[in-house]
């Protein structure tokens, strides 16, 4: 969850990822972020996100990001 | 002749009146509301006596937004969209270079422009488009109309840090619009997937032959290009079946494997530029759609638009780049060497242009103007400008033109052109700073900034958000110790580069 919290503070480093909940719907995150994002968590964490699993649910906050990622490993 | 780009719109809407032309997820406007609202739109600048002046046109994205623009035209003005993405800092400077005595909003953007540092007037839409229809007002503005006249100012990146204004008339959107459609074959069956912003010049390509063929586009949402699936979507519910795209946007889909899930099905036409298209990523949209025709496109906005293209026609290796290709009809493509000398056959030159295409250069701005647009060097003769576009160019052994390199610091990012100088002039502005130094990662697509100064890297990254627009924020950002400078202390690109490749 930290290592999320750190790559999401790199691309915004204004924004408190740890109560953030709504970064899709507010805007917060953009097309930009969501592919240098999902390049690095594909890098960090070993695991290939595909296109499904790519909706505003999943990336609307750092816990539902990292919810995501634990998943696919676990896999 | 024709000689107005709203000649297309008054023939389109006697034949299609009731023809959607513009859309977006939830609103959408016919010939006719296109027609009727431009017009009462004009009349009240009409009446106010505003001719041949900047009108900004400040509004979310919406198919009113696209009226807007025909309207200030049809007025005898010419247009200059802005944008709620772009940062507080430059549109002061693009009002600042303007001087505008108008600018439309949308019930949103009024309240932003409220605080606008400018002495015009702030106008809704809405209630501009309640005007009654001054006719003869609009016929004898039509009448003086000249091909020549201007229609828009679009910013661009400047190296000194001040975006440029670049302006274009009637005759070099009509050429465009001409060449455009007939090389990618657009007709009235088109229906446009437009994803580039409307700020720019790349959405041209969507708006103006919507009006001379009765065709339709769609708006598609910016939040959608986050989504690839429901991206995808989007295009087979409204049977999208031509899009012109930044790479960035179609690599998108591409890249994640949205393919594996759900396929384009009336897709025929796909036109994309500004950038180097990935092989790879290439390779999977033409398996996907093999029937599918794919055209690069290549063009500066102060060659209007896009002035080369280069129909897809083979396969190309993993570390081929797509060619640039021909130029199109009506416009010359010479490429200069160093002694402002035809490059020999095979050899690189700059990529010069020379034609209608042409826009008139940068407004309010005439040293930057002559430094670009200039005596074509091969005729002594007679005046005739060109643009340099700093591309440096050459051909291949088919003929057809590539792009090799920059003669400056531009580069192209998710289908942005940016000066790396922009960005160093507005770190280097800030008082705590010594010193910046801005490279680009080709091969990541990452702008890297390295300075030396008394603040830290988040910090930074916070007050760029202020200045600069979205697509200019460095990707990566390192403090150094002190900044490796060539021995005639300019800062070492080289030296940082090769930094940057070796730390990542």
């Amino acid at each position: 969850m930290n290592e999320i919290i750190e790559i999401l503070s790199g691309l915004h480093p204004d924004i408190d990822f740890e109560t953030a909940d709504n970064l899709v719907d507010s805007k917060i995150l953009d097309s930009f972020d969501i592919v240098s994002l999902i390049a690095e968590i594909n890098d960090n964490f070993d695991i290939a996100i595909s296109a499904e699993e790519i909706t505003p649910e999943n990336f609307n906050s750092a816990e539902a990001i990292w919810n995501l990622v634990e998943r696919l490993m676990e896999e | 002749m024709q000689n107005h780009v709203l000649d297309y719109l008054d023939s389109t809407v006697k034949r299609v009146p009731d023809k959607i032309a513009f859309a977006n997820e939830t609103d959408a406007l016919t010939f006719q509301q296109v027609y009727d609202q431009n017009r009462a739109l004009a009349s009240f600048f009409i009446n106010k006596g505003l001719y041949k002046e900047p009108v900004v046109v400040f509004m979310n994205k919406h198919p009113k937004t696209i009226t807007a623009f025909f309207g200030v035209i049809n007025s005898g003005n010419f247009y200059v969209p802005i944008d709620e993405e772009m940062p507080r800092v430059r549109i002061d400077l693009i009002l600042d270079n303007l001087k505008p005595r108008a600018i439309i909003c949308d019930a949103q953007t009024v309240e932003i422009a409220k605080d606008f540092k400018f002495d015009g007037e702030l106008y809704l839409y809405d209630e501009l488009i309640q005007t009654a229809v001054n006719e003869e007002g609009l016929t004898d503005v039509r009448a003086k109309a000249i091909d020549t006249d201007p229609i828009y100012v679009v910013f661009t990146s400047g190296s000194t840090g001040i975006p440029k204004g670049v302006v274009a008339c009637h005759r070099s959107v009509l050429d465009y619009i001409e060449q455009l459609s007939e090389t990618l074959e657009f007709n009235e069956e088109t229906v446009f997937g437009n994803q580039t912003p409307l700020y720019f010049d790349a959405c041209l390509k969507e708006l103006y032959p919507t009006l001379k063929f009765g065709a339709t586009t769609y708006l598609v949402p910016k939040s959608l290009f986050m989504f690839p699936i429901k991206l995808v979507e989007f295009l087979n519910e409204h049977k999208i079946n031509t899009i012109c795209w930044v790479v960035s946007a179609l690599t998108m889909i591409s890249a994640f494997g949205a393919f594996k899930k759900v396929v384009p099905q009336y897709l025929h036409t796909i036109a994309f530029g500004s950038e180097v298209f990935p092989i790879k990523q290439f390779r999977i949209w033409r398996e996907t759609l093999p029937n599918a025709k794919f055209t690069n496109l290549y063009g500066p906005t102060e060659g209007t638009g896009m002035c080369c293209y280069y129909k897809v026609n083979r396969d190309f290796e993993l570390d081929e780049a797509i060619p640039v290709g021909r130029p199109f009809k009506n416009t010359e493509i010479i490429l200069l060497d160093e002694n402002n000398k035809r490059a020999a056959d095979g050899e690189p030159g700059e990529i010069c242009i020379r034609g209608t295409s042409l826009t008139m250069g940068y407004y309010n701005n005439p040293e930057k103007t002559a430094e670009a647009f200039v005596q074509n060097p091969l005729n002594t003769a007679y005046p005739e400008l060109i643009y340099r576009t700093g591309d440096i160019g050459k051909y291949n052994e088919y003929g057809e033109l590539v792009f090799v390199s920059r003669k400056d610091y531009q580069i192209k990012h998710m289908g942005h052109r940016i000066e790396l100088g922009e960005i160093e002039v507005n770190v280097n502005m800030l008082e705590e700073i010594k010193l910046s130094g801005c490279i680009y990662d080709t091969e990541k697509g990452k702008i890297v900034l390295y300075y030396v100064g008394d603040m830290e890297t988040g910090e930074l990254t916070k007050i760029l958000r202020e200045k600069l627009p979205r697509y200019m924020i460095p990707n990566y950002i390192e403090k150094l110790e002190e900044m490796p400078l060539t021995p005639n202390g300019k800062i070492n690109r080289v030296f940082l580069k090769e930094k940057y490749k070796k730390d990542h």
